[in-house]
C-alpha cells in the first residue's frame, strides 16, 4: 500500500489526524521518517504535515526562549539570541542535516542521535504538545520518559537562559570529527549562587537508550562550589545509573570508561 | 604533495617515457564533475522491478520451513524466488580456476550459515511492495549452535558450520587443512636465539563501505540474452559467475560495468547479478537488486579477521635469526576468497625481511560470520600489521632504533625468501631511508649508506636445511594441478640444494602448480 | 488516488508530475525526472551523495518528502555546467584529482557550491565543516578540499 501523505494548515488539526490513525507520522524535517520509509518500515502508512508558521517560530528575546518544534539546527545557529544552543546545534549532521533536522524531531532520535536533546535536558527544557485533549506542557525528562507512547503533536519546546556562556556547557564525543556520530553526549547547567552551584544539572547522550540525567553528579554538585574536589566527586558518580549498549561507534564498556573522564573536562573548562 | 624520487634506482629505469612520470588528466574525470559517468543504477528501464532478500535473523540455523503463500498474494509481487528457482544452487567463487569446492547457495534452502544470508528473493514493482511482501513471509528457524571465533571453529566438537567443509578449514590440494611454509629450522634457530618473543595480534572484519552500495540491474533482450548493468569490480569473472550459477552460456550476458562507485575489493563476489538476472528471467521484466546501505555494511563482504601468532628469535646484535607464525583467516561461513587469501599470506611470510629460519601455518577458518572476500592487500595487509607491531617489539627489545632494526634485517637483492624465490628489486631499505629522512629520524651512517643492492645474496641466497614433517612425502606425491597447469610459464630458479643432512631434498615449491597462482602478484617476475 | 501533482523548479525549468505519496525527492529527480547525477549512496542522510539545493540551500535529496519541493527551486550538479563551460567548482575538481569513483563527487560538487555561493573566501576549516557531511571513500578529502580552496580563489592555486 502506498503512503498517504497528509498537509494540514494547523497543527491543531494534524495533531488530530496523528491520534487517529496508528500508521501516522509526523514529518517535521524528514531526517527520521524519510530514512524509516526509505529502510522499509511499512508500519507506517499515513505522513502527517502541518504548514502552521508556529511551528517555526523562535521567541529568544527575552530570558525565557520557545523555539518551535520546526525550526531546524540551522536556524538556531543563524539566531544570535540563541548562542548558548549554537554547540549542540552546530554538533549535529552536516550542513544538509541541520538545514534539515528539527528542534521537535530531535526529540524522539534515539541513540546515537539526539544530541541536542541533550542539551534541552540539562537546561530542564519544557515541551509544549498538542494532542486530542488540548495543548499541554510537559518536563522534558517526563516528556523523555515517556515519548514512545506520546499521542499528539509536539509544537514547541522552551527553556530558560543559561545567566551566563560558563554556566551552560556542551560536548559531543565523536570517532570522527568534525562530523560523526554520538559516543557520548554531554550537556551540564551550572547556575551558581554566592560562588556555589544551585540547581545543577547533568544530561548524558548515549548512556542509555534513551537521554538521561546523571543525577548523582548533580547531587555531587550541588550545593558546593565548582572546584576540583567537587569536579572528583562528580566525575566519579558519572556511571550513576546509566545503562549504555554497544554499537558500531562504541562499546558499553568503552562509554563507561570515559563518560567521568569527559565529565571532568567539562566541567573543569579542559578541552 | 606526491614527490617522486628519482635519484634511487635511476639506473633501472628509462625517465624519457611519453606517459610515465607525466601528469595526466584521467579519461573519466570529466563524466565525474559533470555527474555524466553512468554507474550501473542510473539506467531507467521502462518497467523495472525491484527485488530484494529476506535474510536469516539466526547466525546458524536448520531452516524448517519457507511459507511464502502469503507473500505471494501481495500486492505489486511479481514473482517470490526460493533456492530451487536457482538453476545450480551451489557455487564457490574460484571454482573458476578449479580452485575450491562449491559450498554456498545463491539462497539458502535447508540451513542458514551466517546472520543476513539471503533465503528467499521477492521481485515486485516498488521496494515498498516488496517490503510488505517480505514482511508476510514465514521462515520456521531450528536455532544450532554457532561458532565466532577462529580458533574455537577447529576444535573438536565444534560447530560445523559448512558441510562442505567439516573440519571448519578450507582443503587444499584435497586433504591440507592449512597452507605450510617451512624454511630451515626454527626451532634451532629459537634454541640459538638471544631472545624469543611470542605474541598474539587480531585484527576485525573491515567493511569496504564503497559510496555506492553492490548492485545490478539485468534487463532481457533480444535473441533471448540479458543485458546486466553491474556495480562489478570483476566483470568477467562475475559473467563466468552468472552463467555457472544459471547454468547457460556465459555468451547469455552482456554485462555492461566499468564505472564503480567504490569497490575496494567489495565488489568481487558477484552477489546480486545472479539473483537479478533470474528477477529478469521469471518475470520477462528488469530487474533491479541494490544492497541498502544496512546490507551493505551488515551482510556485504568485509575484508576478514585474522588472529596471528608470531614467535621470533632474535640476537643481541638485532638479527632475527628464527620466525613461526601461526594464522587463522576468518573466512566467515563460506570461503568466497579467503581461501587465496591464505595461500598470499604463506607466500608473503615472513615479511620482506631475511630470515633464515621461517615457518608458517596459514589457516583459513569457517565460521558463522559474515563471508569475507577481498580487501586491498588481503591476505597480506593484517599480516604485515602483525610483523610491523612485533618489528617494533623485537627492536625495543634488543634496544636498537626500530628504522635501523628493520634495515638490519631488510631482505637485499639475490636474498633467498622463504618461499625459494629469489628476492629482486628490492627497496625496504631505501624505504626505510627515505621515510626516517622525511620524518627527521636520525639514523646512523652505516644505515645510511646501506642499499638493497648491496651484501645480498650469497651465503643469504641458500635454501637452509629444513626439516620435513612427518607427511611431508605425501604432500608432494598428490599436488592438485588444473588444466592451466600443463606447462608452468615460470621456470622455478632453484638454489643449488645445500648439502641436507637427510637425502632426499626439500619439496619443490608448490606455488607455481595451483590456479590460483594465477592471478596472483606474488609469484610473478618484476622488473631487471 | 495516492499520487499528488508536484510542480517545481528543476535548474531553472519548470517541472510537473506525480509522485506516489512517500516518493523521495532523490527518487523523483532520478526516476521521474531522469536527472541522476544525485546518487542513491546510503538512502538515510549519512554518506550526502544525494546532496542538491533547494531554494540555495543544501538539502540531502533522500530525506526530501517529494511534496515538500512544491513551488521551490531545486538545483543538482545537472544544473552546475554554463552551457558548455565548467563551473569553476568543476574545473577545480577536474585539475585537482578530486574525484576517483566519482560517485561522492555530485554531493560534493554540491556541497561546495553551497559554501561558496555564501561565503566566496572560506577558510580551509570552512571547507572541512561544509563537507562534512558528505563522505568520500577514495580520496582521503585532501584533494577535495583542495579544490574547493582553488575553485575560491579563481583557479589559483592558495598556499
Amino acid at each position: 500500500m502506498p503512503v498517504t501523505v497528509k498537509t494540514f494548515a494547523t497543527s491543531g488539526e494534524a495533531a488530530a489526524a496523528l491520534s487517529s490513525d496508528r500508521g501516522a507520522r509526523y514529518l517535521g524535517g524528514g531526517t527520521l521518517v524519510m530514512r524509516a520509509l526509505n529502510e522499509g518500515d511499512i508500519a507506517i502508512s499515513t505522513i502527517v504535515r502541518a504548514s502552521d508558521h508556529a511551528l517555526m517560530r523562535i521567541d529568544a528575546a527575552g530570558s525565557r526562549v520557545t523555539i518551535g518544534a520546526g525550526v531546524t539546527f540551522a536556524k538556531i545557529i543563524a539566531e544570535r539570541d540563541l548562542a548558548f544552543l549554537h554547540a549542540p546545534a552546530r554538533s549535529i549532521g552536516g550542513p544538509a542535516v541541520r538545514n534539515m533536522g528539527t528542534v521537535g524531531g530531535n526529540l524522539f532520535a534515539s541513540s546515537p542521535y539526539g544530541d541536542f536533546t541533550v542539551a534541552l535536558l540539562a537546561l530542564d527544557a519544557t515541551v509544549a504538545v498538542q494532542s486530542g485533549l488540548g495543548a499541554r506542557e510537559v518536563g522534558i525528562e517526563e516528556f523523555l520518559q515517556s515519548r514512545e507512547r506520546q499521542a499528539g503533536l509536539v509544537l514547541s519546546i522552551s527553556c530558560q537562559k543559561p545567566a551566563s556562556a560558563d554556566a551552560f556547557r556542551y560536548r559531543k564525543i565523536t570517532r570522527i570529527k568534525p562530523k560523526g556520530g554520538s559516543v557520548i553526549t554531554l550537556a551540564a547547567h551550572l547556575p551558581t549562587s554566592s560562588g556555589r552551584i544551585v540547581g545543577a544539572r547533568i544530561a548524558l547522550g548515549s548512556m542509555a537508550p534513551t537521554q538521561l540525567r546523571a543525577k548523582s553528579a548533580e547531587r555531587a554538585l550541588e550545593g558546593r562550589p565548582l572546584d576540583a574536589t567537587t569536579i572528583s566527586a562528580a566525575a566519579a558518580a558519572a556511571t550513576e545509573g546509566t545503562s549504555p549498549t554497544d554499537n558500531a561507534l562504541a562499546s558499553a564498556w568503552y562509554r563507561r570508561e570515559i563518560v567521568g573522564v569527559h565529565l571532568r573536562r567539562l566541567l573543569s573548562g579542559q578541552e | 604533495m606526491l614527490e617522486l624520487r628519482k635519484d634511487i634506482f635511476a639506473d633501472e629505469r628509462d625517465d624519457n617515457l611519453k606517459e610515465i612520470g607525466k601528469g595526466t588528466q584521467r579519461q573519466d574525470m570529466l563524466g565525474h564533475v559533470t555527474g555524466t559517468s553512468t554507474y550501473f543504477d542510473d539506467h531507467k528501464l521502462q518497467g523495472m522491478l525491484h527485488l530484494k532478500t529476506v535474510r536469516s535473523t539466526h547466525s546458524h540455523a536448520r531452516l524448517r520451513r519457507i511459507d511464502t503463500t502469503d507473500a505471494e498474494r501481495s500486492p505489486g509481487v511479481r514473482r517470490i524466488i526460493r533456492g530451487a528457482d536457482v538453476p545450480r544452487n551451489l557455487n564457490t567463487l574460484l571454482s573458476l580456476i578449479n580452485f575450491g569446492i562449491d559450498d554456498e547457495p545463491s539462497l539458502a534452502v535447508d540451513k542458514v550459515r551466517y546472520k543476513g544470508e539471503p533465503i528467499v528473493a521477492v521481485v515486485a514493482d516498488s521496494p515498498r511492495e516488496a517490503y510488505e511482501a517480505m514482511a508476510r513471509i514465514r521462515i520456521d528457524y531450528e536455532a544450532l549452535p554457532s561458532v565466532f571465533d577462529v580458533e574455537e571453529a577447529l576444535k573438536p566438537g565444534a560447530p560445523v558450520v559448512n558441510e562442505t567443509y567439516p573440519k571448519n578449514t578450507f582443503t587444499y590440494y584435497d586433504k591440507y587443512d592449512h597452507q605450510k611454509l617451512r624454511f630451515g629450522d626454527v626451532e634451532r634457530g629459537f634454541g640459538e636465539a638471544d631472545h624469543v618473543l611470542e605474541q598474539r595480534y587480531q585484527m576485525s572484519p573491515i567493511e569496504h563501505a564503497p559510496t555506492e552500495t553492490n548492485g545490478s540491474i539485468a534487463a532481457p533482450d533480444t535473441n533471448g540474452r540479458y543485458v546486466v548493468y553491474t556495480s562489478t569490480q570483476a566483470l568477467f569473472f562475475s559473467v563466468d559467475t552468472c552463467a555457472k550459477i544459471l547454468d547457460v552460456p556465459s555468451n547469455t550476458f552482456h554485462f555492461i560495468g566499468g564505472t564503480v562507485g567504490g569497490g575496494f575489493g567489495g565488489k568481487v563476489d558477484t552477489i546480486t547479478e545472479p539473483l537479478a538476472i533470474l528477477g529478469a528471467m521469471l518475470t520477462g521484466r528488469p530487474v533491479r537488486y541494490m544492497l541498502g546501505r544496512e546490507e551493505e555494511m551488515q551482510y556485504g563482504p568485509p575484508r576478514g579477521a585474522e588472529r596471528i601468532y608470531i614467535k621470533d628469535g632474535v640476537m643481541r646484535d638485532g638479527r632475527v635469526v628464527a620466525r613461526k607464525v601461526r594464522a587463522y583467516f576468518d573466512s566467515g561461513a563460506y570461503t568466497r576468497l579467503s581461501s587465496y587469501a591464505a595461500v598470499k599470506c604463506a607466500a608473503h611470510l615472513p615479511g620482506p625481511y631475511t630470515i633464515p629460519n621461517v615457518y608458517g601455518d596459514v589457516y583459513c577458518v569457517f565460521t558463522n560470520r559474515t563471508p569475507a572476500t577481498a580487501m586491498r592487500g588481503f591476505g597480506v595487509t593484517a599480516m604485515d600489521f602483525a610483523i610491523e607491531c612485533q618489528m617494533d617489539k623485537l627492536a625495543n627489545l634488543v634496544g636498537m632504533d626500530p628504522m635501523e632494526f628493520r634495515i638490519l634485517n631488510a631482505y637485499r637483492d639475490g636474498d633467498m625468501k622463504a618461499h625459494r624465490r629469489e628476492a629482486k628489486n628490492t627497496a625496504l631499505i631505501e624505504c626505510v631511508q627515505v621515510a626516517a629522512e622525511k620524518s627527521k629520524w636520525p639514523l646512523r651512517d652505516q644505515f645510511k649508506r646501506a642499499s638493497s643492492r648491496k651484501d645480498g645474496g650469497g651465503s643469504r641466497a641458500v635454501i637452509p636445511p629444513t626439516p620435513r614433517d612427518a607427511d611431508a612425502q605425501r604432500a608432494a606425491a598428490l599436488q592438485q594441478r588444473t588444466t592451466y597447469d600443463r606447462a608452468p610459464a615460470a621456470a622455478v630458479r632453484e638454489a643449488p640444494p645445500a648439502s641436507q643432512p637427510s637425502p632426499p631434498p626439500p619439496p619443490r615449491p608448490q606455488a607455481p602448480s595451483h590456479g590460483a597462482a594465477r592471478f596472483s602478484s606474488v609469484f610473478g617476475t618484476r622488473r631487471r | 488516488m495516492s499520487k499528488s501533482a508536484l510542480q517545481f523548479l528543476h535548474n531553472g525549468r519548470e517541472v510537473a508530475i506525480f509522485v506516489d505519496g512517500g516518493t523521495s525527492l532523490l527518487v523523483t529527480l532520478r526516476e521521474l525526472i531522469g536527472d541522476m547525477t544525485p546518487k542513491f549512496g546510503c538512502d538515510q542522510g549519512g554518506c550526502g551523495a544525494c546532496s542538491v539545493l533547494i531554494d540555495g540551500e543544501l538539502h540531502l535529496a533522500c530525506l526530501t518528502l517529494a511534496e515538500t519541493v512544491s513551488g521551490r527551486a531545486v538545483e543538482t550538479l545537472d544544473g552546475l555546467k554554463d552551457g558548455p563551460n565548467l563551473h569553476p567548482l568543476q574545473r577545480a575538481f577536474a585539475d585537482n584529482f578530486a574525484a576517483q569513483c566519482g560517485y561522492c563527487t555530485p554531493g560534493m560538487l554540491m556541497a561546495a557550491k553551497a559554501l561558496l555561493d555564501r561565503n566566496p573566501s572560506p577558510t580551509r576549516a570552512d571547507v572541512v565543516e561544509a563537507i562534512s557531511g558528505n563522505i568520500c571513500r577514495c580520496t582521503g578529502y585532501e584533494p577535495i578540499i583542495s579544490a574547493v580552496l582553488v575553485a575560491a580563489a579563481g583557479g589559483r592555486t592558495r598556499a
